[in-house]
């Protein structure tokens, strides 16, 4: 039941609880308290919106940096990934299996101002081993959408 | 100048959206309502899958029956959804979708003025594939108030010495009526003592609302005596793709393929291709388009209720049947106005029999926002309506 209010909203947070609860089937005052213990839990971490930055003439730059490090004593990557997520041009950070540890998403005005992040402040860290940086060239899909989606409606207007 | 065309044609009356199907086509910004299929694309896997077998260069015929592999996968597929076992060498027949389907299973099964009996409204195909194999299609009414769903008592009333075969379509277009395993089990009793065949159309099976899917065939008894008839089409948003299949005993279906296998010789290639990929690995996809529809459902009912269309509460298919009685207007003055005045797009209840006038089918087969949009107009329409 409280599956169901949570993929209703991350579908369209700007639905309100009237129009989730005939969604889901569910009584309003039942879909509110499940709203309200769920933001309080932070399962709800925010509400926001998807923006196609590109369509928005938007041209910062946005870069992947694989970062490999060293994992310290008793705390393994949570310490450092803290000291990496605070910085606010980190927008997303994963822990990750495979060549390299942590997936920096950092966002610049230009291609300059993310390499000296890169080289100024992630890099020199306590315990980064390396780093490599990919710069992103284009999105297609993000968090289940695609961003230029083919669009019409290819069905006969009418069918029985 | 002698007629040129079979008076067996003459029969089957013209299809009653035609005429709003040219009007639609002319307009701009028409939301459409009127459409009987799903609005996805076919999940990327089954289609990717069928990209493949053509790079592959799995272009030419299949047997008559159908891929053998598409025809395991269907058996366990039924085995493992219902329980029914199927021998896929000689009780499994891959179709042309449901609509080829049903041609062959009312043309291996009746004689010239055979009669089937079947529900009213229906599906606009049941009658008329049954009067092109030259049978009788005998329409039972439905009702609103029962849920449009087929009494066993009608049923009994309607048989005759000529009765071959009871159609039955559920979950059920226009209405969005299901049929549970109790009421399905009135028309097993009927089929029994009168020696009937069942036709049993689940194309709509697994696009159910707050219950399990039900199947015919399933009922003590029943299986030898009925012909299922499902597919792909609307589970999988895969109606282009026309694979459909037919389940009945061994000699139904030798019938069947001795006809399909003279009239189409095969299904697709790529399409029996892309069912094997739905049924290996498509729930998924299938059920993330169900919950979908499950929330258009509610939203459309509850609008349609709101604005004064009662409508009773579907519980399986993509459509909703309001009532259009509170307007004044015939199902057919509703749907022309509707469009012309809201540009609303709907099938006027009538096209799928007589029962079906006062109502009118709206598919909620679009988006949530194209929902809303079209709530909003309907609203509108129908307060002006009233009002006057």
């Amino acid at each position: 039941m409280m599956r169901k209010v949570y993929e209703i909203l991350e579908n369209d947070a700007r639905l309100t609880p009237k129009q989730v609860a005939t969604m889901a089937g569910l009584p309003e005052a039942k879909v509110k308290k499940v709203i309200a213990e769920a933001e309080k839990e932070k399962v709800i971490v925010k509400y926001k919106t998807m923006i196609n930055w590109e369509k928005a003439g938007d041209d910062r730059v946005w870069a992947m940096i694989e970062v490999k490090m060293q994992p310290q004593k008793d705390v393994g990557f949570d310490s450092l990934a803290q000291r990496i997520y605070r910085f606010p041009q980190v927008r997303t950070l994963y822990l990750v299996s495979g060549t390299y540890d942590l997936s920096v998403f950092v966002v610049g005005k230009t291609v300059q101002e993310v390499g000296l992040f890169v080289s100024q402040k992630l890099a020199p860290l306590d315990g980064v081993q390396g780093t490599v940086t990919h710069f992103l060239l284009k999105r297609y899909k993000e968090d289940g959408e695609v961003l230029s989606p083919g669009g019409e409606d290819k069905r006969q207007p009418l069918s029985i | 100048m002698r007629k040129c065309t079979t008076g067996r044609l003459d029969k089957v009356p013209p299809s009653g959206i035609r005429r709003f199907f040219d009007l639609v086509a002319g307009m701009e910004g028409v939301i459409s309502m009127g459409v009987g299929e799903p609005d996805f694309s076919t999940p990327w896997n089954i289609t990717e899958a069928a990209i493949r077998s053509l790079e592959q260069g799995f272009t030419m015929y299949t047997s008559n029956a159908g891929m053998p592999e598409l025809r395991q996968e269907l058996a366990a597929y039924l085995k493992r959804t219902y329980g029914l076992e199927y021998d896929p060498n000689t009780e499994l027949l891959i179709t042309n979708g449901v609509s080829e389907g049903l041609d062959l299973a009312v043309r291996a099964i009746l004689d010239p003025g055979d009669e089937v009996i079947m529900p009213d409204p229906g599906y606009v195909a049941y009658p008329a594939a049954v009067l092109l194999a030259d049978g009788v299609p005998v329409q039972v009414p439905t009702h609103c108030e029962n849920g449009f769903r087929l009494s066993g008592n009608d049923v009994r009333d309607a048989v005759t010495s000529r009765t071959k075969a009871i159609l039955i379509g559920y979950p059920a277009n226009p209405t969005g009526a299901v049929m549970e395993m109790d009421k399905l089990a009135e028309i097993a009793d009927v089929a029994e003592k009168r020696r009937l065949l069942v036709i049993s159309d689940e194309i709509y099976s697994l696009l159910v609302y707050d219950m399990q899917p039900a199947c015919f065939a399933c009922l003590p008894g029943m299986k030898d005596h009925t012909i299922l008839l499902g597919g792909f089409s609307k589970a999988f948003a895969m109606t282009g793709w026309r694979i459909g299949y037919a389940a009945a005993r061994r000699e139904i279906i030798a019938g069947m393929t001795k006809i399909h296998q003279y009239t189409a010789l095969s299904s697709p290639t790529m399409g029996q291709v892309a069912a094997i990929e739905a049924l290996r690995s498509g729930e998924a996809e299938a059920q993330r388009m169900i919950d979908e529809y499950d929330r258009r459902r509610r939203v459309i009912v509850k609008g349609l209720n709101d604005i004064g269309l009662s409508c009773f509460e579907p519980k399986g298919a993509f459509y909703a049947f309001p009532s259009i009685k509170s307007t004044g207007m015939t199902s057919e003055e509703f749907a022309e106005n509707l469009l012309m005045e809201e540009k609303v797009a709907v099938v006027h209840g009538n096209a799928f029999g007589p029962s079906g006038e006062g109502h009118v089918r709206c598919c909620y087969a679009t988006s949530m926002p194209n929902i809303e949009e079209a709530l909003t107009r309907m609203a509108r329409f129908v307060q002006r309506h009233r009002s006057v």
